[in-house]
Parts: C-alpha cells; structure tokens; sequence
C-alpha cells in the first residue's frame, strides 16, 4: 500500500501541511529540529494509533491548539481509502473512514500499516524488557486488532490482582478470606495471562526465520540471531526464598501448549510462589515479567553486542515484523509502507548500502535525513526540502 | 464562578454520576428557570425516597417496606435466585419477563482497587438464604466485565461447595445488531458461550 495524500492540522510545528506523496522512495530533508519527524510520526500514528516518541497524545498537538487533525489517502492495490483521525489530548480520539460518521479511533486500525525504524529502535536491543514486551504488543495488535483486548484485559487483571496482594500486605495478615479471594484473581489472571503469553509466542515462532534471515542479510552472515521467549511461567521458589527461572527443564516446549494448558501451568506457579507474592504484595509470574531474549550466536546481545551489531539486530527485529505482515496479508498492495525516521545518520556505509538494498523493493519507502548526502544512491526518488511550518515542492533524484 | 446559591447547586448536580460541569450548569440554569410547582414535585420526590425507601431485608432490592414487591408476591418461583450487582438489573430483568424466581442484590462486585472484597457484599445473606431448602438454582447475572466475572468464579466456587446447581448468564451479540458491526471481543466471547442446536 501507499498514503497518495497527508494532510495535517495543528500538528506539532504544522498549522496546515498539505503534501501529496507517490509510490517508491519518498525523502524529506531539512535542518534539524525543522519537522521532518513529525511528519512522518503522523503517518505512523495513523496506522497504529501510537507515536514511536511519546506514550500520551498531548506533545502532538500544536502548541496552544485544542486539537490536531491527521487525514490520509491511501492505496492498496488500486483502491483508495480516505482516513481521518482527531487527536483530543485527554479525550477519546475520533475517526472516520471514507468520510463516514465518526466512529471509535481503534476502529481505523488495519486500515494503513506501517513498519517504523527510528534511532530509539536501539532500545529494543539495549533497553529493559518492557521495550520488547511492547514490541511484541503493538505488533500482535496491529495484526489481529483483537489482540489489544487481550493485552488490556490482562492488563486489567494484573492491577486488580496486585491491589488485592497489596492491601492484604498492608493488613499485616493473610487469611483465609484473602486466599479465597486471591483464588478468583489466580484462576481470571491464568486465563488472561495463558491468552496473552500464547499471542506472544505464536508471533515470537513467526518472527524467528525473518530475524535470523533479516540479519544475516544486513550483516557478513556470520552470526546468527535469534529471539528466544523466556516465560516467568517456569518461575520456581529456590530454598532460600529466591525466585528461579529453570526455563522449564524436562517439560515440553511452552509453543507446543494449548491455552487452557499453558493457564494450569500459571496457577500452579501461582500456587509456588504465593508466600513470596504475599510478602511483596506484587504479582511476580505472568506475561508481564517475561522477557524475549534476543541472542547473537551464543551470547545474549544485551550486554555483549557491539554498538553496529545491535545498529543491526533492533534494524532485522523491524525488517522481521514488516516481513511478518507481508506473509499474513499477502494480496497485492497489502505490504506495510517503511518509514525510516534518521536511521541512515547513524549506520556505517557498508549498513547503510545494504540496508538501502533490502528496503528499496518496498511499495512505498519514507525516508528522513538531516542531509541529503546520508541517503544510500539506492534509494533516490522524490525529495522534499522541509522548511519551518512546511514543505518546499518536491524534486526527484536520480 | 456564580453566586452562592446558584454555585452550590452547579456544584451539587455536578457531583452526580454521569454530570459534567456543562450540564450542572445547564441543569442548574433550568430549575431556575421552570415553575416553581415543577421543582417542588421534584424536592419532594428527592426527600421521599431518602425517607421512605429502604432495602429489602431478605434480597436488598430497593423497597418502601421491610420486604419488596418481590419477595412478597407468593406466586414468584421459590426454588430460583437470580443474582445480581445492584437494583437497577433486577429492574432490566424484570422488564425482559424471562425469569419468574426472586433475587438478590449483592450491592456492588468484587473490586481490589475499588476496596471493595467480598466481606463487602451481601454474600452472607445469600449464603443464610440458602438454608432453605426449597433453593434448587441460582442463576449469576453480574456484569460482564471483569469484575463481574470475578464475583461470579468467586460465587460459583462458593456455591459448588453447598452443592446448588449455578449457571451463569450467557454474554453475546446484541439482537438487532449486524454480526459484522460486533466488536472483536464481544463476537468473541459470544463463541466461547455459543450453544449446541442439533
Ligand atoms: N506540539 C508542538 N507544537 C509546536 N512545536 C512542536 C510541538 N512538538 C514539537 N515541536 C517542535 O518540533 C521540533 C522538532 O521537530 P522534529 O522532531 O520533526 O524535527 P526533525 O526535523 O526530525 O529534526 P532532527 O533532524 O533533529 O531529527 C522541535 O523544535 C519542537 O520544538
Ligand atoms: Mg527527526
Ligand atoms: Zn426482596
């Protein structure tokens, strides 16, 4: 797919920005802090209804504006569909769809899809957990738009379950009452827990091949990288009242489990780890401890990967997700659009040129760059020069 | 801001559910506005219902007497309770004609964040309820959200110990509605209760 027309109301730095794009490889250059992000920090809202930048609304509209207004054209394999979103800091946003009546934000969901590269991807590699539990999120969302629900229900349950352990921590006493309370939590936590952790891993099976090939391609080849999913659902109570990650040695693999199985194996972890949740007043298993480890050969790269190869593994984490969506829609003008947001700045040539290579194939590539000379000679296509509060008319480049 | 009286009764309307301060404001520039026969019926039936309405003593429905409608009327089904989260669904029950039982109103559901645990609720008198025999069923109808959810596992574990049989009303699609309209998890959880026909 491709947008074919961006427009932009209060905005960020835009009052008004109007800009109709094309196929292929379209690149905004400008000075720093001159809005060449913002414009393409839009595009990936739109598409996900989160910003690569920030976790709330209010930074994106317009200084002293009560709202921003996002609109979009899109094609997808010769079939236009116009989208329209209305950001409202504190409020619920509002969409329309093919200018229809308004309708909840989420609902435009699916709609446009976009694969994001960004300086702040060296999180995923470098960051805590959380970065890549998001990840992995946002990606399911964005392919099953259900899966949102699974992750805020969990959500819901884990903060409900650690209310209960708090005040029963707070009450100096755990009786019979709080265990036949905590129970019901354990068995709605295990079931929105199995939900979530099974998403998780089935994306984790479908990401794997495309990371180690996204890799070796952006790379010499000669590690290989991998992404292992590391469950708190294994979690064991040591003798010294530590909590132990076996990974599950002697059972079967936890992707071989089916949902109502992987909620039994919570409980009894529930049940394994109850005096120490209890004196916490914290739940300490489940979907939101766990963490996908990312390997390069035999060493995990947190900690060990030098700066290019992690440049590399967070770029072959975003390439996977985009050929994760290729395969799960794979009608014509269904692929994603890349947008990659100053990545080139800050990669070695030899990244820099092979990076070009792979993405260049895309439908529609949306590159932004401090300069010009950043840009890899494989990907020339239009250039806009971004000027304060706009854009100069487009140019193409040979 | 406005002067005493009028302020104060923005800022009293605006404390109930469901009120914004525009339409506290909107209310409030109403009653001063309308006939003053309309708003006293309207004071009237404020302070009657604070004075004159109690809860049931045996479901904890809303009741002008020690007892409701309900649990009153002799030709209602002994052996069914229906319950429920609060007054207002034994009302939306009613009016669906579908269940001929009594009720019981737990006063809320279980909510850790909310401080509200089970001690909270009438679970008790639910329980001493069912040391008459005649009880044979005892349909859940808590919302169908999580907390909902919750209190009826809690419930259904309770109940499963006294050996009363317990069913749980089934959450699905909206009659009226277009299945491709539905929600994600509504359509979903109207799989998971679905029935077998044949
Ligand atoms: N809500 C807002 N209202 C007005 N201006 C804003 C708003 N949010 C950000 N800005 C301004 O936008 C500018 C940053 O724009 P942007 O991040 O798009 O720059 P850029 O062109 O990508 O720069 P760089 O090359 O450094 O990445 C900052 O000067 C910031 O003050
Ligand atoms: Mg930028
Ligand atoms: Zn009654």
């Amino acid at each position: 797919m491709f947008v074919e027309f961006l427009s932009l109301t209060d905005f960020r730095t835009y009052p008004q920005l109007d800009i109709a794009l094309k196929p292929g490889v379209t690149v905004f250059v400008g000075s720093n802090g001159v809005g060449k992000t913002n414009i393409v920090e839009a595009i990936g809202y739109l598409a996900s209804l989160s910003s690569h930048r920030v976790s709330n609304d209010a930074p994106l509209i317009r200084f002293d504006s009560p709202r921003s207004l996002v609109r979009a054209r899109v094609d997808r394999g010769g079939r236009s569909i116009s989208l329209e979103l209305e950001i409202t800091a504190g409020k619920a946003n509002r969409a329309r769809i093919n200018r229809g009546a308004p309708v909840r934000a989420r609902d435009i969901l699916g709609h446009l899809r976009t694969v994001l590269f960004a300086p702040e991807d060296l999180a995923l590699v470098k960051g805590d957990p959380s970065n890549r539990r998001r990840f992995l999120d946002e990606l399911l969302a964005s392919l099953v738009p259900h899966h949102a629900a699974t992750r805020s229900d969990f959500e819901r349950v884990l903060k409900q379950r650690n209310a209960l352990l708090k005040s029963a921590r707070a009450s100096g006493r755990f009786t019979s009452a709080h265990e036949s309370t905590l129970e019901v939590w354990d068995q709605h936590m295990a079931e929105a827990g199995a939900a979530l952790l099974k998403a998780r891993l089935e994306l984790v099976d479908l990401l794997q091949p495309h990371l180690n090939a996204a890799y070796a391609a952006l790379t010499d080849g000669s590690k290989q990288a991998a992404a292992v999913y590391r469950s708190t659902i294994h979690s064991q109570l040591s003798d010294d009242g530590e909590v132990e990650n076996d990974g599950g040695a002697g059972l079967p693999p936890l992707a071989s489990l089916s949902a109502a199985e992987l909620a039994e194996l919570y409980l009894a972890a529930f049940k394994q780890q109850r005096k120490r949740e209890v004196e916490r007043g914290i739940s300490l298993v489940g979907p939101h401890r766990d963490e996908l480890e990312l390997m390069l050969g035999q060493a995990p790269a947190k900690g060990y990967a030098s700066h290019g190869e992690t440049w590399s593994l967070a770029l072959a984490l975003r390439l996977a997700s985009y050929y994760v969506f290729c395969e799960d829609d794979p009608a014509p003008g269904a692929a994603p659009v890349l947008i990659l947001d100053d990545v080139f700045a800050e990669l070695d040539s030899q990244r820099r040129s092979k990076l070009a290579g792979i993405v260049a194939s895309a439908e529609q590539v949306i590159v932004t760059a401090a300069v010009a000379e950043d840009i890899p000679e494989a990907l020339s296509g239009e250039q806009f020069k971004v000027v304060p509060g706009g854009v100069a008319s487009g140019q193409e480049t040979v | 801001m406005y002067e005493g009286a009028v302020q104060e009764l923005i800022d009293e309307l605006g404390r109930l559910p469901g009120i914004g301060p525009k339409s506290a404001q909107r209310i409030a520039f109403h009653i001063l506005d309308a006939d003053p026969a309309d708003m006293k019926r309207l004071v009237d039936a404020v302070t009657n219902v604070k004075e004159r309405v109690k809860f049931c003593s045996i479901c904890g429905n809303v009741s002008e007497q020690d007892t409701c409608n309900i649990c009153r009327d002799p030709r209602r089904d002994p052996t069914a309770i229906c319950v429920v989260e609060e007054s207002k669904d034994v009302i939306a029950i009613e009016r669906t004609r579908s269940f001929r039982g009594r009720y019981h109103v737990l006063g809320g559901a279980i909510n850790p964040i909310g401080g509200v645990g089970p001690e909270q609720l009438r679970i008790k008198e639910l329980l001493n309820r069912l040391s008459d025999k005649q009880i044979e069923e005892i349909i859940i109808a808590t919302d169908p959200n999580l907390e909902g959810e919750a209190t009826a596992t809690y419930l259904a574990r309770m109940l499963k110990a006294i050996g009363i049989p317990v069913s749980r009303l089934a959450s699905g699609l909206p009659v009226g509605g277009d299945l491709e309209y539905a929600d994600e998890v509504t359509l979903g959880r109207a799989f998971e209760g679905r029935r077998i026909l044949t």
